[in-house]
């Protein structure tokens, strides 16, 4: 039973990285209806960003949870720009052209980031220090679950709540729904789309990367590649939910997060990577609009 | 208040408006009728600039608004209830209103005009939470009225309002132009297959013929003009 709970607590932080991904996909493709392939490589640019950041402020001596801090919002502003600049540069000018050529756009701008981290960081794992500190408090459930994954699950759930006031009740979330529903006629309101765009990359590049920053100091490691593996596992996660509705990237996420585990946990973890996928071809033989599919609820 | 001079849109390579140029002055309503595929969605799309025209110009009160981006063209007081409703179906009643009001400041106005709209409508008022695509059609239609009301237009665009609506409900949306006009001083600019509504309530109108206006007059010499009798009132 302990394991049983042990396996399903890092179920639920695995999801929790997977759902700050999965969102950046599913409010993106709310909005234009496009797979951002390069999302990934936000998220893994954010981990990098952190990293440079925490090197310099750890050789500095400054203590670990003003480093985390400090690493966390270096890293998610400068992903933001990132989210900024890759849509006005990639997709902006395809806007009108077929969804194909936005998608090969995708592709290229995930290999090209990909690769362009490779050379200048080369294809070694790097060490990342890990800057959530076990709290002593927390001793006697250690076994059941850490510190930093506490603060992982913890951090997401608060993302979450406030991305949902925004969408809510917020003017520019009104917009993004208006705009996911009918974006001619969120133009005839008065909605600036180009601007609500923009904000949608620019928020979910933000959680992918505060995302990138907490996995990468909870497994201590990080190299060029974890944006294409974990991007792909959001990716499933979001469409498993239902691509297009943001509770549905969080349910999905965490069905991921958790089905990963425990097939890892009871079965085998050779093929831990592949299962994500497998789930993906079964969701899409059996119910191809995920979880909380369309019809019933609204996008973004 | 809105001039439209030898304009020419295009889709693609497909030219949708040949030449079309429209006179509107403050306060009246002017009518644009013709068959279907003539181009008068089209020439409002192009007003609002949603289908930008390649030549031409499009003046309103004097200044060129045809480069201009849509947002920027609402903000000037142009508003469109557009064909086939387009309510924002996830939206509720009042979310959907609130988007028509997006542009707007005074919160405290924007609250009295919802109340005047749910008297207006006072269905609208029942549905208020219900999500805008749950609404029936004629209620649909009395949702994107108000919700181009919310924005307080100075001029108000209307694509085929009565479109699929029974009898009584076209007769009641046609008072409520007439009402928007005259206590609102609104100007209004009403495309319609509903010839014979459109041109009884309309002071002038105009007959398109595909892309090109083919004749102009006041709304009463029309409706007993006999090419628009035969053509587009079925007599
Ligand atoms: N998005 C589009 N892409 C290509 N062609 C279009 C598009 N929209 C309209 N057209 C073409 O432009 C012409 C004018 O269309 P428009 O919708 O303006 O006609 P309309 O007068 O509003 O007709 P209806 O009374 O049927 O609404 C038509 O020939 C139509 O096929
Ligand atoms: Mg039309």
């Amino acid at each position: 039973m302990e394991y049983f709970f042990e396996l399903l607590l890092s179920g639920l932080t695995r999801g929790s990285i997977y759902a700050l991904i999965a969102l950046g996909y599913t409010m993106v493709y709310g909005i234009i209806q496009l797979i951002n392939f390069a999302h990934g490589e936000v998220y893994m640019i954010g981990a990098f960003t952190a990293l440079i950041v925490a090197s310099i402020l750890t050789m500095l001596g400054w203590n670990e949870i003003a480093i985390l801090f400090i690493a966390s919002v270096v890293a998610v502003v400068y992903s933001m720009a990132y989210g900024y600049t890759l849509e006005k540069v990639a997709y902006k000018p395809l806007r009108h052209a077929p969804r194909l050529s936005a998608l090969i756009s995708a592709i290229g701008m995930s290999l090209f980031l990909q690769n362009y981290v490779l050379l200048a960081q080369t294809s070694d794992f790097m060490p990342f220090p890990s800057l959530i500190p076990d709290l002593e408090i927390l001793e006697p459930i250690a076994h059941l679950i850490t510190t930093p994954e506490i603060a992982i699950i913890l951090t997401t759930a608060i993302v979450m709540v406030l991305l949902t006031f925004m969408i809510k009740f917020t003017r520019v979330g009104k917009a993004m729904r208006a705009t996911s529903q009918d974006r001619e006629m969120a133009m005839l309101v008065g909605v600036d789309v180009n601007r609500v765009i923009s904000i949608t990359f620019i928020v979910g590049s933000a959680t992918a990367a505060l995302g990138g920053v907490l996995i990468a100091s909870h497994v201590g490691q990080i190299n060029f590649y974890i944006g294409f593996i974990a991007g792909i596992k959001a990716f499933v996660a979001a469409v498993l939910g239902g691509i297009g509705s943001m509770p549905g990237a969080v349910l999905g996420s965490l069905v991921l997060g958790c089905a990963e585990a425990f097939f890892t946990g009871f079965v085998s973890s050779d093929y831990e990577d592949v299962f994500a996928f497998i789930i993906l071809v079964v969701i899409l033989i059996f119910r191809p609009a995920g979880i909380l599919g369309r019809s019933d609820i609204s996008k973004v | 208040m809105l001039e439209l001079k030898n304009i020419k849109t295009f889709y693609g390579n497909i030219q949708a408006l040949k030449d079309v140029s429209i006179e509107i002055s403050e306060g009246e309503i002017i009518t644009l009728i013709g068959a279907n595929g003539a181009g008068k969605s089209t020439t409002l799309m192009s007003i609002c600039g949603i289908v930008p025209p390649r030549s031409g110009e499009i003046l309103f009160m004097g200044k060129p608004i045809q480069d201009m981006a849509p947002n920027n063209i609402v903000s000037l007081g142009i508003c469109q209830v557009p064909e086939g409703r387009r309510i924002f179906p996830f939206l509720t009643v009042a979310e959907n209103l609130d988007m028509g009001a997006f542009l707007r400041k005074d919160k405290d106005e924007i609250k009295r005009d919802i109340e005047y709209i749910y008297e207006l409508f006072p269905i609208l008022a029942e549905r208020r939470n219900q999500a805008g695509g749950t609404l029936s059609g004629g209620e649909q239609q009395m949702l994107a009225i108000s919700r181009a009301l919310m924005a307080k237009p100075r001029l108000l665009l209307m694509d085929e309002p009565s479109l699929g609506l029974a009898p009584l409900i076209v007769k009641q949306i046609f008072e409520i132009i007439k009402k928007i006009n005259t206590e609102n001083k609104t100007t209004i600019f009403l495309v319609e297959q509903n010839a014979n509504m459109a041109l009884k309530v309309a002071h002038r109108g105009y007959v398109m013929e595909t892309g090109r206006v083919s004749m102009s007059d006041t709304a009463a010499n029309l409706l007993a003009n006999d090419e628009v009798r035969k053509a587009y009132l079925g007599i």
